[in-house]
């Protein structure tokens, strides 16, 4: 199991966000959580990667307890956290943004080596190189997002929300690129709010409703849950 | 009168801005010899014109004296541009650490001059056994996740508590060893040279940059947490206890040679334009480097995003705290080659609303840019005290005071005209950086063109 989550519980101050969420994500799955906005799935990105902290359970990646690490020992782990809303840095170049990915690293031939596997995945970067990321179109900076993400050579990428506010065309082109950075042999656990979209990718999904798990299943499975078909597919 | 004086002043301004683009475009040259030339150059000329020949100088001590106080400015500003540009942490604390520096400076060579050699044995161990400490906390630290701050902080108190009593002793112990060579002012022993005293006025403004980069480490750890508008009320709050302890340093605390309210007296006039450039350089290369280095991304990185720098693998609070730290030593040194420069320290000098200046220095020359931050200095100083100061002195003896309208209305119209500073982000020649950050934006690439 690469990644194993067990009753987290968090808080934001008095309110109870995750209650009590359990997953796990196996080597090379795509793994999809899904649900309406405020059901906890960026929280649960977010003390996955060390960014908020949980009262009880604990988070174990590649066997070994992570629980509470701090979010730069998380990354050198192997665990790249693509936030929601790109975050990308916009007065630093495409290039800057590219390397700051690759914070953590100090090789600077390997990590040449990545930038190239990077620009091989997402042409579009190096067309705009150097570009400043303020300036780059919504699609590119999403694309710019993930390949910062994968900058540190990450064994198991979070993506949340990489569809967010993409048309449909980019939306397709991003969830191919995701399938093909899977195939490279990276897991991916991936929040969506897209759930069609996310559902015709993933492996296996996770129905999320406040801060609770309600449904688990193979990809499959859950998008054919008549339930699921009538909140989220809209079916 | 008053026309030959304006038409001079604006000729030294632009003089300076064209003498400091020179020395920035020189240093950006490939070839090491063309940079260390174009360094000796350029302190040569300003040398130079500060030597009398045949009676004729072309700087006068009142020019000098301006030049000397743009240089420490610069030095306090491109501080508080790493920790407020750069790094965007709201800071009003960088004046507190600049009289840090100048008073503990000054106690050294002060103490040193009169036969006392416990200033430098005491903050020379304690910058020593102090940060080692405090390294070795940090490094100890490292093994335990997810410390509160304030335990941590705790720790990081009594471990500097115990060093500087561990300091002040020894410093104490060793002392005797060192007086007799020191002799006095009447007869100055052989450590009291004219060369020994520039050494230890070397050890002294580095050693007081150490102090005050200790100090902000202590009261940056907790306060930095806070935050941005927190910080800054918490940074002012630092500037007014330093401002009091000093109005009370020889009552409330054991230095009877720093006269309290009265202001410090007979401190050594060490600084000399070496010193002052040689400072300066340093401040601005090291700076230069640390921004264009990855550890300077990271905190552009910090300032932009906290939440995709932490997902990025930044340590965000090390690197507010680096940035922090980094600044107060700049600032630490400037206030040090200032009060060896004027000799005469008052407390009045560090009261917090001086300590506005660095501020709306960075802001009127342009937040993140090292430029502005240069030029705005020299020209503040220069236009400020070299130019308006006099012209309306000659207007009635309460017309100076003229120029806080004036310049408040200067940045009032800056900042409608050009919100982001006189130099927004543009640098010049040196300050750009390494060449793939300076090669041309949005340049299309060759291979993007044949796929079209």
């Amino acid at each position: 199991m690469l990644l194993e989550v067990h009753n987290l519980n968090v808080y934001y101050g008095a309110i109870h966000a995750l209650q009590g969420i359990s997953f796990h994500v196996e080597e090379g799955e795509i793994v999809t959580l899904i649900g309406a906005n405020g059901a906890g799935k960026s929280t649960t990105l977010r003390t996955i990667s060390g960014l908020l902290r949980t009262r009880t359970g604990y988070i174990r990646y590649k066997g070994r307890d992570i629980t509470n690490t701090p979010a730069q020992e998380i990354v050198k782990m192997g665990i790249s956290h693509v936030p929601e809303g790109r975050k990308i840095f916009a007065p630093l170049t495409v290039r800057e943004n590219l390397l700051m990915g690759a914070y953590t690293r100090n090789d600077p031939n390997e990590i040449q080596r990545t930038m190239e596997r990077v620009f091989a995945s997402f042409p579009r970067l190096k067309e705009r190189i150097n570009q400043l990321g303020g300036t780059l179109s919504g699609g590119e900076q999403q694309m710019l997002a993930m390949g910062r993400g994968l900058m540190s050579r990450p064994t198991l990428l979070l993506l949340d929300e990489p569809s967010m506010g993409l048309s449909p065309i980019l939306v397709e082109e991003i969830f191919r690129i995701i399938q093909e950075i899977n195939q490279q042999g990276t897991s991916i656990l991936l929040v969506e709010q897209n759930a069609h979209m996310a559902l015709s990718i993933a492996h296996r999904a996770y129905v999320l409703e406040t801060g609770r798990i309600v449904l688990s299943g193979t990809a499959k499975e859950v998008a054919e849950n008549p339930m699921v078909k009538a909140a989220y597919l809209g079916v | 009168m008053e026309l030959g004086f304006l038409l001079g002043s604006l000729v030294k301004i632009i003089a300076i801005i064209a003498y400091l683009y020179g020395l920035m475009w020189l240093l950006a040259r490939p070839s090491i010899w063309i940079k260390i030339a174009g360094l000796v150059g350029a302190f040569g000329i300003v040398q130079l014109a500060l030597t009398d020949i045949n009676g004729f100088r072309l700087l006068n001590n009142f020019d000098s004296g301006l030049l000397f106080q743009a240089s420490a400015m610069t030095m306090v500003a491109l501080g508080l541009n790493l920790i407020y540009g750069f790094n965007g942490q709201f800071s009003l604390g960088q004046w507190g650490f600049y009289g840090i520096g100048a008073y503990a400076a000054a106690d050294i060579t002060y103490r040193w001059i009169n036969g006392d050699a416990r200033g430098l044995l005491v903050l020379g161990l304690g910058a020593l056994i102090g940060t080692l400490t405090l390294l070795g906390i940090n490094k100890w630290l490292q093994r335990f996740r997810g410390i509160p701050v304030l335990s941590s902080f705790t720790l990081y108190l009594i471990g500097a508590l115990i060093t500087g009593a561990a300091a002040v002793y020894l410093g104490n112990q060793l002392n005797p060893l060192l007086t007799p060579l020191l002799g006095s002012v009447a007869e100055p022993g052989p450590l009291n040279s004219p060369v020994a005293q520039q050494v230890i006025y070397f050890l002294a403004v580095i050693l007081a940059g150490i102090f005050a980069a200790q100090i902000s480490f202590l009261f940056g750890l907790p306060v930095l947490t806070l935050g941005s508008d927190y910080f800054g009320i918490a940074t002012l709050g630092f500037t007014i206890v330093v401002n009091t302890l000093m109005i009370n340093s020889d009552t409330i605390l054991p230095f009877p040679e720093m006269k309290g309210g009265r202001g410090m007296i007979g401190i050594p006039k060490l600084t000399t334009w070496f010193s002052a450039f040689f400072f300066m350089m340093a401040v601005i290369i090291i700076m230069r480097n640390l921004v264009h280095s990855s550890t300077g991304r990271s905190i552009v990185a910090v300032r932009e995003d906290e939440i995709a720098a932490k997902a990025m693998g930044i340590d965000v609070a090390g690197a507010k705290l680096m940035s922090f730290v980094v600044g107060s030593f700049f600032a630490g040194i400037g206030g040090a080659v200032y009060a060896h420069y004027i000799g005469f320290l008052s407390p009045g000098t560090f009261n917090f609303l001086a300590g506005f200046n660095p501020l709306i220095i960075v802001v009127f020359g342009g937040l993140g840019s090292m430029t502005g931050t240069i030029a705005a200095s020299f020209g503040w100083i220069f236009f400020l005290e070299g130019m308006l100061r006099v012209l309306l002195s000659q207007m009635g003896t309460e017309a100076p005071t003229w120029r806080f309208v004036l310049y408040p209305i200067t940045l009032l119209l800056l900042m409608l005209i050009r919100p982001q500073g006189l130099f927004g982000s543009i640098e010049w020649g040196f300050l750009k950086g390494p060449e793939f950050i300076t090669a041309p934006r949005q340049q299309p690439e060759p291979a993007h063109k044949s796929a079209i």
